[in-house]
């Protein structure tokens, strides 16, 4: 094989991985979408929270700490030294499901019935003051988060690809990341069982009603409320997830929360409504974003495209498919 | 008993069409531009200039401008910092290309380019709208930000990737760069937002503007009953691509003078702030723009002088509070009052109206 088309499968490997990276977000938004017809802004936010909540756990970070410290000159800073991280992370769980009810209690009862566009802003409100109880909660300083993932260049990987170059070839290996080839496991065990449990669980099948007609399944005794805490859960579990793949990637720090921004490309072009469609849109993206970087990024000098490729790219989309690649088609009458 | 209008009699149809129909508003908004105009360029300081005044002005001009988009129009656009990058650097090339020219004219020009590109951006609006659109308008604020960050035209080929204004006058009296005395920009901004926001607010009133409303209400319908929603669509996109870019010059050339597009015109410093001000002041409302942005600028100062000066909290501390603050009031507004605060001044004018008898 020639070093072009190993560099471009390379590439087209690494722009998978980073998708499904991108997939992870979008997928929490489809859920609340589906089920609740709110467009969650906030889905980044509960990632950055998600991980700075670990972070806290595992060292044992006093909630607050700098708010007391401040306002009566006390000094804590930490409980006890470390956590074990399953313990972490289940206390994680744990945080976001009460969110999850506080959200519902607070925010989301009280919007009921409310245009689409106006609970989509509050949820920017509640992005904001999410991210600002977060900074208050857990410092805003760049944390390190080590749940014990491994990350690097895979040297298995390297070794075995050097020899499909061409003899006398000037080639090195692939490089691909061990931590993108473990988020994507775990995404493709969190999407299995995802569907699985919507498929062949009571609540899953409560769930995918609620989805489908929310009048309908209320008027079969479905709790709408129970199920709205429960999908704001999922999601933040998933947010969790994502977060512990970001943060440990590039470190928890406010910038986590922008991947929400990097999600919704990917959600124009896979519809709102479809969770595969958020799969395969965030496959594409990854790999469009990858591909634009390396093979159109040379004619910018300039580069840095990653900002705004997707976004161009799912609005060209959309331009010929309005409702996204898997999107339910929009049918609108006066 | 303050507010009737009874005894109040409009005997003819341009009476009955006047911007402000009611004695008690005629007497409001002249005693405001008395005071606006002949009081505070008077006693007008640097720091209410820079802090207070300036920015409001300027934010009320690019609230009206999104206003008109979101409220009237119904397009909700994320943009509106991309746009006022347009703006500002519109400004900074006409500048250096035209020396001699007249800062008023550079700014309206810069307005003018800004609605252009708002045109080409507001193209999407015919296929897609809702949330989609939503996050289309984020497209056109990552990609403008990053032209202007990366194309080395725009900022003349400088080191820094800065743009800095150089001194203009009006009337011999310099109005941008550093030497501009306070009443000068302060006077030279409020001439803008006052004529600006006259011609917004007879737009509105006039077809174009009802257009808008009908697009905004249900645009299926009003296509059907004979309302183009092309050229309704994009007219809303121009006039408030308009408007910011004329905030966005403003901002650059008389507010900060020098400036750094991907801090100064970012998502979360102007964006967002901007879609506060329209959903607090109240969607749809001239009023509630103003009111909106003089709230957004305030605030934070009011919240700085409560919790750094008053309960000694750290300035980090007390950003992080802010931030949490502006999140919670965006939902109260939403779920207490979603037309914002014009809505709460309506009520109020409705109290004042029987006060102090209970009938």
């Amino acid at each position: 094989m020639s070093v072009e088309l190993l560099n471009f499968i390379e590439t087209v490997l690494n722009g998978l991985m980073s998708g499904v990276m991108y997939s992870l977000v979008a997928l929490g938004f489809v859920l609340i979408f589906k089920a609740s017809g709110v467009f969650n802004f906030a889905q980044g936010v509960f990632a950055l929270f998600a991980a700075l909540t670990l972070v806290g756990y595992q060292t044992g970070q006093v909630p607050f700490a700098h708010l007391i410290n401040e306002l009566f000159g006390t000094n804590y800073h930490n409980w006890y030294a470390s956590m074990p991280n399953f313990l972490a992370i289940l206390l994680t769980m744990v945080t976001m499901i009460a969110l999850a009810w506080i959200i519902e209690r607070l925010v989301l009862k009280h919007l009921v019935n409310q245009d689409p566009i106006i609970l989509f802003m509050a949820t920017i409100g509640l992005a904001f003051a999410l991210e600002g109880v977060g900074d208050l909660m857990w410092g805003s300083d760049v944390k390190v988060l080590d749940v014990g993932i491994p990350s690097g260049g895979s040297i298995w990987l390297e070794e075995a690809t050097i020899g499909l170059a061409a003899e006398g070839s000037d080639y090195y290996g692939m490089y691909v990341d061990v931590l993108n080839i473990w988020a994507t496991v775990i995404a493709v065990i969190l999407v299995v069982t995802l569907a699985l449990f919507s498929q062949y669980t009571k609540t899953g099948r409560a769930l995918r009603a609620v989805a489908d007609d929310h009048q309908a399944a209320l008027s079969v005794g479905i709790s709408l409320r129970s199920i709205w805490i429960l999908v704001w859960a999922i999601s933040g579990f998933i947010a969790m997830v994502a977060g512990i793949m970001w943060g440990t990637e590039s470190g928890v720090q406010f910038s986590l929360s922008l991947i929400a921004l990097k999600a919704l490309p990917v959600l124009i072009l896979g519809g709102f409504t479809s969770i595969p469609g958020a799969i395969i849109g965030g496959l594409l993206i990854g790999v469009g974003e990858k591909l634009a970087e390396i093979y159109i990024g040379g004619y910018f000098e300039t580069g840095a495209l990653e900002n705004w490729f997707a976004y161009v790219m799912a609005l060209v989309f959309l331009l010929f498919r309005p409702q996204g690649l898997f999107g339910d088609k929009i049918i609108e009458r006066v | 008993m303050i507010y009737k209008e009874t005894g109040q009699y409009k005997s003819s149809y341009k009476s009955d069409h006047a911007i402000f129909p009611l004695l008690q508003d005629k007497i409001a908004f002249s005693t405001l531009m008395f005071i606006a105009f002949l009081i505070i360029p008077f006693v007008i300081n640097s720091y209410w200039e820079k802090a207070i005044l300036v920015p409001f002005l300027i934010f009320s001009l690019a609230a009206i401008g999104l206003n008109i988009l979101t409220g009237y129009c119904g397009q909700v656009s994320l943009g509106t910092g991309g746009f006022m990058a347009v703006g500002a650097f519109s400004t900074y090339k006409i500048m250096t290309y035209f020396p001699d020219m007249n800062i008023m004219i550079i700014i309206l020009i810069s307005g003018l380019i800004t609605a252009a590109v708002g045109i080409i951006f507001g193209l999407p609006s015919l296929r897609i709208k809702g949330f989609y659109l939503a996050v289309a308008t984020l497209a056109s604020q990552f990609f403008l930000v990053w032209l202007f960050n990366k194309v080395p035209w725009f900022y003349n080929y400088s080191d820094t990737g800065q743009i800095t204004v150089s001194e203009r006058t009006m009337f011999g009296i310099p109005v941008t760069g550093a030497e501009a005395p306070s009443y000068a920009t302060y006077l030279f901004c409020l001439v803008l937002v006052v004529v600006l926001s006259f011609a917004a607010k007879n737009l509105i009133r006039s077809k174009m503007g009802r257009s808008w409303m009908a697009i905004r209400d249900m645009d299926i319908a009003a296509e059907i009953i004979g309302v183009p929603p092309l050229k309704t669509k994009l007219s809303a996109f121009a006039i408030s691509s308009f408007y910011i870019g004329v905030a966005g010059a403003l901002y650059f050339a008389v507010f900060l003078g020098a400036i750094e597009v991907t801090e100064s015109f970012d998502i979360m410093t102007i964006s967002f702030p901007v879609l506060f001000m329209i959903i607090i002041g109240g969607l749809g409302s001239m009023l509630g723009s103003f009111l909106g942005a003089a709230f957004v600028v305030t605030l934070p100062i009011g919240l700085k002088f409560l919790m750094v000066d008053m309960v000694g909290l750290s300035a980090v501390t007390a950003k992080h509070f802010e931030i949490t603050i502006w999140g919670l009031l965006m939902i109260v507004f939403l779920i207490v009052e979603p037309h914002g605060l014009a809505r709460l001044w309506s009520i109020a004018k409705e109290k004042l109206r029987r006060w102090p008898f209970p009938y």
